[in-house]
């Protein structure tokens, strides 16, 4: 090895460990805030990345329906509730924001041609369409089990996976599909060649990163979910209501699968099934910092694309035992080191 | 009198109960194999609903890639639907395990997986079984005749991390090896990687004349082109698995110039109007692409056709020893299939005997390459 092929390894280690740092945040996010391991947070890469492709091809993604699916029952789990307790003041904005959105851009993809639109309008369109399924999925799937022990919530959250795994198959076919770069730049480092997209791909990641710092430490939103990771009773008793902190995480949860999924489309070919080993990845750099800390999960994803990616040269054939083998002794010091806290009563 | 009228009204009644015969079919339309079980599933829609003046029912069901679902599938077709003959499936694993519960009830099973496990040797359990995919190492010999004519004296391997990769390892180094061709690399990756860069690099490092990638699917145009941005320009040689249309839209300009052997059904408009395959051949891309679009057609469902071309031989024959529904008409069935003598397929000519239940020749592939995002014929 020299230190071109070094450096081109690591330069490929870090591209692909910066989406895993974005899907381990996401993970560590929603566990912390509503205890869930959400499994599904890969299923949302793949739906950012296949909607954008099917824009491309010149289809009606078949997210769209998913959406309208998901919107309408959870247009009526609320309504039903609503009417019930006579809140009828509150139905039009629920009826507006779930069947309503999702019909308006039904209706505007069958009425302008998606592959007229310029790629940011169409790069908007398939955050749009993937980012509300994860307050969606939320009121459907888990809020309803808000109190019910981990194993629980792991066992709904592996379901979820499998039937979006599914309904993927069906949108988008087995077929794998790949996107146009957003840019042509190349560049020369150290001797060894640099795509444009590959510095895109680190920067956004750096940048989404920062943004959720501050999101976190500066505004209200914010700091409440902060408080609700914490400590839920606490939280509640401090008038947040634990149900918006559910909502609130998973919507940030799929808004950062769906823009890693456009990332890194341009880069590699992603099927209906892709999601769940770029996902498991991410979780090992989640556990690598205890399902609990941003920065070391973070820097566990970094690890992780950097193992992967010189294991691949080293011993392609037993790259993904190397990856996954990681986990053992973080499990090992974790549990050798940390304090057990017992399950929160509530 | 009286006795034998009612004999022949009896047998009349019990001829029209059992008239059909039916087709059980098994494929992996979801699940790691769907896009090669997809086209399978829809050839079986195009099949011929009346062979030799009985109705063919085809009972379909899907296996999801899982051989213990194809276990269950083809024990649920035979006790239920009481089928006279299995087609699938489309992997080698859940052919495989279909094949003992073929046997023990005495039903045909034609196989459209690549492997020549299935069929070889043909011993006690595979004398039930039959297979339409060319072998591995039918095609592996195509490409290595293909370097060698080429002066290629060292290749690079990269392959699936699983049975198919391994497979194909193991096929082309036997028949590279015999030929003088140096394996300087041999790399895996999975179907799901996001990245091959690691494994480019070092097949790059060993400055190969040529490449073999040892995918199927669409996933095979990722190595292709990582090995282009990286800089190699040497050939490279893909397997028959790619030979699907998605795999050309994946890989765009970047799967240029490949070399692949293919089924003569690929290209079959191209082919010489003496080569025997070309009608049938021909026949059946109308067929699928006035039902799924023009360019819809893969190499896959050729199977699939290929098997139904099989049925047509051996039905009518099987017929003159029983009625479907039977042990007898199940036993001279199999006969029939055995004794197929130059029948010619989408895929190849078939000439089964009791030692080749796989039956294809030289016939059944020819080289092509891939020009302007278009399957191109060798000559």
């Amino acid at each position: 090895m020299d230190l071109q092929i070094f450096l081109l390894l690591g330069q490929d280690g870090i591209t692909n460990g910066a989406v895993y740092a974005l899907l381990a945040l996401a993970l560590v996010l929603v566990f912390a805030v509503t205890r869930v391991i959400f499994i599904p947070q890969g299923e949302f890469v793949a739906f950012g990345a296949l909607t954008l492709a099917s824009l491309q091809a010149g289809q009606v993604p078949g997210t769209i329906w998913l959406l309208l699916g998901l919107g309408t029952t959870v247009a009526v789990l609320d309504g039903i509730r609503l009417v019930r307790e006579g809140r009828y003041a509150k139905l039009p904005p629920l009826l507006i924001f779930n069947i309503g959105g999702p019909l308006l851009a039904a209706a505007g993809l069958f009425a302008v041609p998606p592959t007229q639109l310029p790629l940011a309008v169409q790069v908007v369109i398939s955050i749009l369409l993937v980012v509300p399924m994860g307050p969606m999925l939320y009121r459907i799937a888990f809020q309803p089990l808000a109190n019910a022990p981990v194993l629980v919530l792991l066992i709904v959250s592996i379901a979820l996976h499998l039937a979006l795994t599914g309904l993927g198959l069906l949108f988008f076919g087995a077929e794998g599909s790949r996107t146009p770069a957003f840019t042509d730049l190349s560049f020369e480092l150290g001797g060894a060649p640099l795509q444009g997209q590959t510095i895109l791909v680190v920067v956004a990641s750096t940048v989404l990163i920062i943004a959720l710092y501050f999101f976190f430490e500066r505004t209200i939103y914010g700091k409440a979910l902060r408080a609700t990771a914490m400590n839920r009773t606490g939280a509640r008793l401090m008038g947040i209501p634990p149900i918006l902190a559910g909502k609130l995480c998973f919507t940030l949860a799929a808004a950062i699968g769906a823009v890693s999924g456009i990332l890194i489309a341009p880069l590699t070919t992603i099927y209906y099934d892709s999601g769940f080993l770029i996902g498991l990845k991410g979780f090992v750099g989640a556990i690598i910092g205890g399902l609990a800390s941003y920065p070391i999960a973070a820097l566990g994803a970094i690890l992780v694309g950097l193992l992967e990616s010189y294991s691949s040269f080293y011993a392609s054939a037993f790259k993904e035992v190397i990856v996954f083998t990681l986990i053992i002794p973080v499990l090992l010091w974790r549990s050798l080191t940390s304090r057990h806290i017992e399950e929160e009563e509530e | 009198m009286l006795k034998k009228l009612t004999v022949a009204v009896l047998a009349a009644l019990s001829t029209a109960a059992l008239a059909d015969v039916n087709v059980g079919v098994s494929v992996s339309a979801t699940g790691p194999a769907a896009s090669l079980g997809i086209p399978e599933k829809n050839t079986i829609a195009l099949l011929p609903t009346s062979i030799g003046g009985q109705k063919i029912n085809y009972i379909v069901l899907d296996d999801a890639t899982d051989p213990t679902a194809a276990t269950k599938n083809i024990k649920k077709l035979i006790s239920e639907n009481k089928v006279d003959v299995m087609i699938g499936s489309t992997t080698t694993p859940n052919s495989l395990a279909m094949m003992d519960v073929a046997v023990d009830n005495e039903t045909p099973l034609i196989s459209m997986a690549g492997s020549a496990i299935v069929v070889e040797p043909v011993d006690a359990k595979r004398r039930w079984v039959f297979k339409t995919a060319q072998n591995d190492a039918h095609m592996a010999t195509a490409i290595v005749q293909h370097m060698t004519d080429r002066n290629v004296q060292t290749v690079a391997f990269i392959g699936f991390a699983d049975a198919y990769g391994e497979g194909w390892y193991k096929e082309f180094a036997k028949i590279a090896e015999a030929r003088k061709l140096k394996i300087v690399a041999s790399e895996r990756y999975q179907r799901n990687d996001t990245s091959v860069t690691g494994q480019t690099l070092k097949i790059i490092a060993a400055k190969p004349d040529a490449v073999l990638v040892g995918s199927a699917g669409t996933p095979a145009a990722l190595p292709q082109k990582s090995l282009k941005e990286k800089g190699y320009k040497g050939l490279v040689y893909q397997t028959h698995g790619v030979a699907n249309n998605d795999f050309l839209r994946v890989g765009g300009k970047d799967v240029e110039g490949a070399f692949l052997p293919v089924g003569p059904m690929m290209v079959a408009a191209q082919l010489p109007n003496d080569n025997p395959v070309k009608k049938s051949a021909l026949e059946y891309v109308g067929k699928y692409e006035a039902a799924h679009g023009k360019g819809s057609v893969s190499s896959f469902g050729g199977h699939a056709w290929d098997a139904g071309v099989l049925l047509q031989n051996a039905i009518p024959q099987a017929l003159k020893a029983g009625k479907p529904g039977t042990v007898e008409f199940r036993r001279a069935l199999r006969d029939a299939l055995e004794g197929t003598k130059n029948l010619a397929g989408a895929h190849g000519v078939f000439n089964i005997t009791a030692n080749d239940h796989q039956g294809f020749d030289q016939r059944a592939r020819v080289m092509a390459t891939i020009e302007n995002n278009t399957w191109k014929l060798v000559k």
